[in-house]
């Protein structure tokens, strides 16, 4: 099924041109993987896993990499010559993410993340004669090596105290500190990576640097997808090993400091993909929450968070693309008086916004209220204060989105964005996805809670 | 959805504005947005007439609707209404076409959209005090800031953005720590079904921190002082419907906060805190008078004057008894008739002279004879004076007030005082005043009188005849008070078996 969407996107490298055909290929993988939720079994003596949370996440990556096929089916920035390959990579680096999201097994799951990163690392620099973006690059190449290699380290910890590297036998093991320090400092070293990806405080320096740098429909990939994958590991090592109470209390420290860090960071952006970058940053707090508070609850709210936030963050890029469709970064004033040239993409961002902040009935209400609730009684009550608190800090930047959108005047005319296409129907699908799942989160939750109880011991 | 009760009234009642707000996307013209949606408003009102079959003797709320929301989680949607929703709810279906009607010259861009706010937050009003699961109601709750802030910050005045952003950043930060007050409560009292949680006891010390989370949030939206410096710039910026639902819809749902989930859920720690929040709404009424009175723009003195009413709502909320309890629902029914109605008004006086300054509507005595009548009802309305509507709130207020604790009785009789001044002078210079400058400007057209008169009418009814409401008030706050002081009593039984929580003082 992931072997489908790299065989489209092969073919479009190496024969006749897709063009429009690669959404509706990329959006036929997304029904493919929606009805494969219900597939079971095993693969390769375990080291791959068909199961309810696999098959959750992989369903989410696939239908996050159709829309952001279709949010850029054609990018600006990419030379014309480089765009069958620009979505070749997005496409293995969406295969590397299914397969982490399948993984079982520590090297399977560290191959799978490279299979990811490594492609993305290709795509970051495509954006045409921009030093920026050779600069992002850079940064997230060498940012990048530099956790892999603490990964690794950490993986040959893990497996010089244990013994295995199969997340079903790791489970039987002892984690505490006292009982095998080796591992736990392991094990903490190989999850950096994933929080790395997840761009949790203090590993996200990469992101708002990559976001500004990088073009609008990669940041719209590079913004989602990986944390995607990301969740998927952590949902499942968690669930199967779970947090001693010391690792826990770390954790809940990073995410404290990640909310914190990136909302303050963020109030002070004008250049609306590094204010994003700097949001992403602060979300991936709020994941963490529901990573600390563990247990089917906790697990269960932080997939359906990762959902919720491939949801707002796409509706959210959606617009950053289509305000600047000569590919430019688009900064706070571009969006002056989007109401009146395009008053669909304001509401798209109005939906997007408010569901960033977590104001209901949208769908970053519920997933940040099911997180709270998960986490609270669990010894990390103050995170809950701080999280709702850091809600209050956010507000402002957020809101500041929407002013801009409905209450400033346009800047220039003939700058209007237009409409073309599908386009208008993708956001305002985008749109009442996030209304729908605000409002009646009960069919999801259902998904991300057998998918959360597939791991738990 | 399951319907207990029969026909779903409640959920009709939400639906409809919000499936005509859908509607009005459709529609091209301006004209018959603004048809439709007083249509709607009208037909929203038809639908409310069976609310009124409420029997306020019967126990526990009543027009139940109950059906599966989010099962995994605990959360159901589940509304119904009680004595003290029911007068919220009829209150903000009524204003729905009366806000229409004033808004109808008085907006002039975007008017498809503006009407499709007005939908929205009807809906949305409906569904706070309706609602009978915890979670919903927050939804409900910040559902109602979107509309409201669109509305002072797209059709709002010159310093729209700076007041739609103050008003949109303090309700919103106030409201946070009551979300985890209901998450605290969920934790503790395994339950989000306000009913259910309702019939439970939490011990003190959660109590009063939940207390002080909810509190502030409702104190916010009150909004009591010192959390009220929102209001004035959000009400001058805010068009005139946004101002009338402001104050007649919005800053209920903090006094109904109060009373619904302080009062009730929190029963020791409201009368731990009463000192506290007695101190406040007297510094309120006070505060709020005394600066209403050095105003010369006239909407921001209604403003003001809003902060001290409001203030003796929360005054009457914590004397915990009959009278006082009775009053301050009495006074958030009053408030929004004559509040709404003032703001109405003015908006009226606005679209004449364009200026909310006084200095500006000298003289209109002579020349707007039925504008100066009508604002001259609502101006004593809004003093207090006997035969109008909010005597009897106030009265109540301040028997309550002076039967319960003495002191507050007599600080807050000032309050009274003042209120009298700012608007007596108001009315003074607008009728009366030289130069007149009210020399070209019409009298009240059918259109202000159409969405005027049925206020007027409310203002005189319950000012003569406030019975009627008063007996669907009643025996729900009888309840509420059993509640609570029974709670109370319980716990306090140990340690002081005979003192009253409050000192007692005939009058």
């Amino acid at each position: 099924m992931a072997a489908l969407a790299l065989l489209f996107l092969i073919e479009s490298l190496e024969f006749a041109k897709l063009g429009a055909l690669r959404a509706w290929a990329s959006a036929a993988v997304a029904a493919l993987a929606v009805l494969a939720l219900g597939q079971r079994g095993a693969l390769f003596g375990g080291c791959y896993s068909l199961d309810a949370l696999s098959q959750f996440f992989k369903a989410a990556v696939a239908v996050g990499f159709c829309v952001v096929v279709a949010i850029g089916s054609r990018p600006r920035e990419v030379e014309e010559a480089k765009q069958p390959d620009y979505f070749m990579l997005l496409a293995i680096s969406s295969l590397g993410l299914m397969l982490l999201a399948s993984a079982t097994e520590l090297v399977t799951m560290y191959l799978a993340l490279e299979l990811a990163s490594l492609s993305l690392y290709a795509v970051a620099p495509l954006r045409s004669e921009s030093r920026p973006a050779a600069e992002a690059a850079v940064k997230y190449i060498l940012y990048g090596a530099m956790v892999t290699a603490l990964s690794l380290y950490g993986l040959s910890l893990i497996m010089a105290a244990q013994h295995t590297t199969y997340v079903a036998e790791l489970a039987q093991k002892p984690w505490s500190v006292a009982a095998a320090p080796l591992a736990v400092i392991g094990l903490a070293l190989y999850l950096t990576g994933f929080l790395f990806k997840l761009a949790l405080f203090p590993f996200h320096f990469w992101c708002p640097d990559v976001y500004q740098g990088v073009g609008n429909e990669t940041a719209a990939f590079v913004s989602t997808l990986p944390k995607l994958g990301a969740l998927a590991v952590l949902v499942r090592l968690v669930g199967a090993i779970g947090l001693d109470a010391q690792t826990a209390d770390a954790l809940a420290a990073l995410a404290a400091l990640s909310m914190t860090a990136g909302n303050f960071s963020a109030l002070v952006q004008k250049d609306l993909k590094r204010l994003l970058g700097f949001s992403s940053v602060s979300h991936a707090g709020y994941a963490a929450m529901g990573l600390v508070a563990g247990g089917p609850d906790g697990l269960t709210s932080a997939a359906f968070y990762g959902v919720c936030y491939l949801l707002m963050n796409l509706a959210a890029f959606y617009v950053v693309c289509r305000v600047r469709q000569d590919g430019q970064n688009p900064t706070l004033s571009d969006l002056d008086g989007l109401y009146r040239t395009s008053p669909g993409m304001a509401f798209v961002l109005l939906a997007a916004a408010f569901s960033l902040v977590g104001l209901p009935p949208t769908a970053g209400f519920t997933g940040k209220f099911f997180l709270l609730s998960s986490l609270w009684g669990h010894g990390h009550d103050w995170l809950v204060i701080v999280a709702v608190l850091n809600t209050a800090i956010a507000i402002y930047y957020y809101l500041n989105m929407v002013r801009h959108a409905y209450t400033a005047e346009p800047a220039a005319e003939g700058a209007s964005p237009t409409p073309g296409g599908l386009a208008p129907l993708l956001g305002a699908s985008l749109a009442v996805c996030l209304l729908g799942v605000g409002l009646y989160p009960a069919p999801l939750l259902g998904l991300a809670q057998a998918a959360a109880k597939v791991v738990l011991p | 959805m399951t319907a207990s009760g029969g026909f779903p009234f409640l959920t009709t009642l939400m639906v409809l504005p919000l499936a005509a707000a859908l509607a009005a996307l459709l529609l091209r013209r301006e004209a018959a947005v603004r048809w439709f949606t007083l249509a709607v408003g009208l037909l929203e009102m038809g639908l409310a007439i069976p609310l009124l079959s409420f029997q306020p003797s019967l126990p526990g709320f009543q027009f139940v609707e109950l059906a599966d929301w989010v099962p995994q989680w605990g959360m159901h949607y589940h509304l119904g209404l009680d004595g003290l929703s029911l007068i919220m709810v009829l209150l903000s279906v009524f204003l729905l076409p009366l806000c229409v009607l004033c808004s109808w010259t008085y907006i002039t861009k975007r008017i498809k959209e503006f009407h499709i706010c007005l939908l929205v937050m009807t809906a949305a009003c409906v569904g706070v005090f309706s609602a009978l699961d915890f979670v919903l109601f927050y939804v409900f709750w910040e559902a109602m800031l979107v509309p409201m802030f669109l509305l002072i910050a797209v059709w709002g005045g010159p310093e729209r953005r700076y007041a739609s952003l103050k008003f949109f950043l303090y309700t919103l930060a106030g409201s946070t720590l009551l979300l985890v007050a209901i998450i605290a409560f969920r934790a503790v009292g395994g339950s989000f079904s306000i009913p259910d949680l309702l019939g439970r006891e939490f011990p003190v010390s959660f109590q009063r921190w939940a207390f002080l989370a909810m509190a502030l949030a409702f104190a916010i939206k009150v909004p009591m002082f010192p959390f009220h410096t929102w209001l004035p710039a959000a009400h001058v910026q805010a068009p005139s419907a946004g101002s009338v639902i402001l104050a007649a819809v919005l800053l209920k749902m903090g006094t109904y906060g109060f009373m619904r989930f302080c009062l009730g859920l929190t029963p020791e720690a409201s009368h731990f805190f009463a000192p506290l929040m007695i101190g406040l709404s007297v510094i309120s009424i006070l505060y709020g008078g005394y600066t209403a009175l050095g105003q010369t723009d006239l909407k921001r003195m209604v403003a003001y004057s809003s902060v001290g009413h409001m203030g003796f709502v929360t005054l009457g909320i914590f004397m915990f008894n009959q009278q006082g309890l009775t009053g301050a629902l009495m006074q958030m029914l009053n408030h929004g008739i004559t509040t709404g109605a003032l703001f109405m008004m003015l908006g009226a006086a606005y679209e004449r002279s364009h200026s909310r300054e006084m200095a500006d509507h000298m003289g209109m005595g002579k020349y707007l004879p039925a504008f100066m009548g009508l604002w001259g009802l609502f101006a004593l309305s809004s003093l207090g004076f006997p035969g109008t509507n909010s005597f009897v709130g106030e009265l109540l207020v301040l028997t309550g007030a002076f039967k319960a604790n003495l002191w507050a009785g007599a600080l807050s009789i000032p309050g009274a005082l003042l209120a009298a001044a700012y608007m007596l002078r108001a009315t003074r210079s607008m009728a009366w005043g030289q130069p007149s400058t009210a020399k070209a400007w019409a009298d009240l057209n059918i259109r202000e009188w159409t969405a005027l008169a049925p206020l007027a009418v409310l203002v005189i009814w319950i000012g003569f005849a406030p019975g009627l409401a008063m007996r669907s008030m009643e025996p729900t706050v009888a309840r509420l008070l059993e509640h609570v002081n029974t709670r109370t009593a319980l716990a306090h039984k140990a340690e002081q078996p005979e003192r009253p929580i409050l000192a007692e003082v005939t009058p």
